[in-house]
């Protein structure tokens, strides 16, 4: 199960890698950012899981002193939960940079930018 | 030619590197020493049900501090790439103002019904983030998922950019003010056993740590309701 994820989250990454080094349309190469992020996401929630486990919140369901052995890890939630938003934000950061740059050059390949070229 | 050679040699470095990830590590046959520690003491040391909470919000304070100043940084990018050519080109935003669609009657109404009720689920998540899940985070992008949809259903609709600004300052400031009251009065930054722990489960409860998710709502709603709008503000 968990090799499933875990597969499924590198794929993703590879996913990711390919399209950013293939791609030469901007929208195209954020698209294939963000599967790079969802795929590391993918990955480190799947690191955290403990076989059987449910969420780590306590309730009438969840003891707090028999949670050990049956919850997963918080840790790595907690961090998917910062870097999914972190991931929002950069994303958004990153389209308004293909804004600009297609209302200063009209187009949006990046074979058309030459300034950064050596 | 080459440089699809040199696509493929890469990506099977890649794929090498991440390779034993999907082989080599096995399922956690427990939780790990600092995790257990969390398990077992958390509950008891911050008086929060969710742990996740506990974690982002007081374990790994100072971590969520970095990732809002992130956001805080991302917007401000967002804001000053999106608004800076504002001024040049007024008047030809303003004829291409007139020619955008209307939002659909469909739109319109199905925002003004949904807007109080999105606007309440947000505070609802973040309220409750130390009991169920959800949390500053996604209530703030609840948030901003509503103002979205106003936004979206009329396109000339002003937001009141000061008070966001207002909204967006004095959430960040009183975020740190409130870490920093944790280091005077109780453990250490963003120790959040300054206010009373109240009864385990209940809304009033686990200290300081509901005031950090509220304060977290509020910032990252108003910097995400702050992104949309900028983005909105230049396009065609």
């Amino acid at each position: 199960m968990m090799h499933l994820v875990l597969t499924i989250g590198f794929l993703l990454v590879c996913i990711g890698f390919w399209g950013l080094m293939t791609r030469r349309d901007i929208f195209r190469m954020i698209i294939s950012f963000s599967l790079l992020d969802t795929g590391v996401h993918v990955i480190m929630v799947g690191i955290g899981y403990v076989p059987g486990g449910t969420a780590p919140i306590f309730d009438e369901a969840l003891a707090v002193e028999q949670a050990v052995g049956k919850v997963v890890d918080p840790i790595p939630s907690a961090l998917v939960l910062t870097a999914i938003v972190i991931g929002l934000a950069v994303t958004a950061l990153m389209l308004s940079f293909a804004i600009r740059l297609h209302a200063s050059k009209g187009s949006l390949t990046v074979d058309e930018l030459k300034e950064l070229k050596w | 030619m080459m440089r699809r050679v040199i696509v493929v040699i890469a990506l099977a470095t890649i794929a090498f590197g991440f390779f034993p990830l999907a082989t080599q590590i096995g399922e956690l046959s427990g939780l790990t020493g600092i995790a257990t520690h969390y398990v077992e003491q958390g509950a008891a040391e911050l008086g929060a049900a969710n742990l996740v909470t506990s974690v982002v919000v007081s374990y790994r304070g100072l971590d969520t501090l970095g990732e809002v100043l992130v956001l805080f940084t991302a917007t401000t990018g967002v804001t000053t790439l999106l608004t800076a050519k504002k001024s040049k080109s007024v008047t030809q935003n303003e004829e291409e103002k007139s020619v955008r669609r209307e939002g659909s009657e469909l739109l319109a109404t199905g925002a003004a019904f949904l807007f109080p009720l999105l606007v309440l689920f947000g505070i609802y998540i973040f309220m409750n983030g130390h009991l169920t899940p959800g949390g500053g985070f996604q209530g703030g992008v609840v948030l901003a998922s509503a103002f979205l949809l106003l936004l979206f259903s009329d396109c000339r609709m002003q937001l009141n950019h000061v008070l966001l600004k207002r909204a967006e300052a004095f959430s960040g400031a009183a975020y740190v003010a409130v870490g920093l009251l944790g280091l005077w009065l109780a453990g250490g930054f963003l120790d959040p056993r300054f206010l009373p722990a109240g009864e385990f489960g209940q809304l009033f409860s686990a200290g300081a740590i509901p005031l950090i998710y509220i304060l977290v709502g509020i910032k990252v709603g108003s910097e995400l309701t702050g992104i949309i709008d900028s983005m909105r503000g230049c396009s065609r």
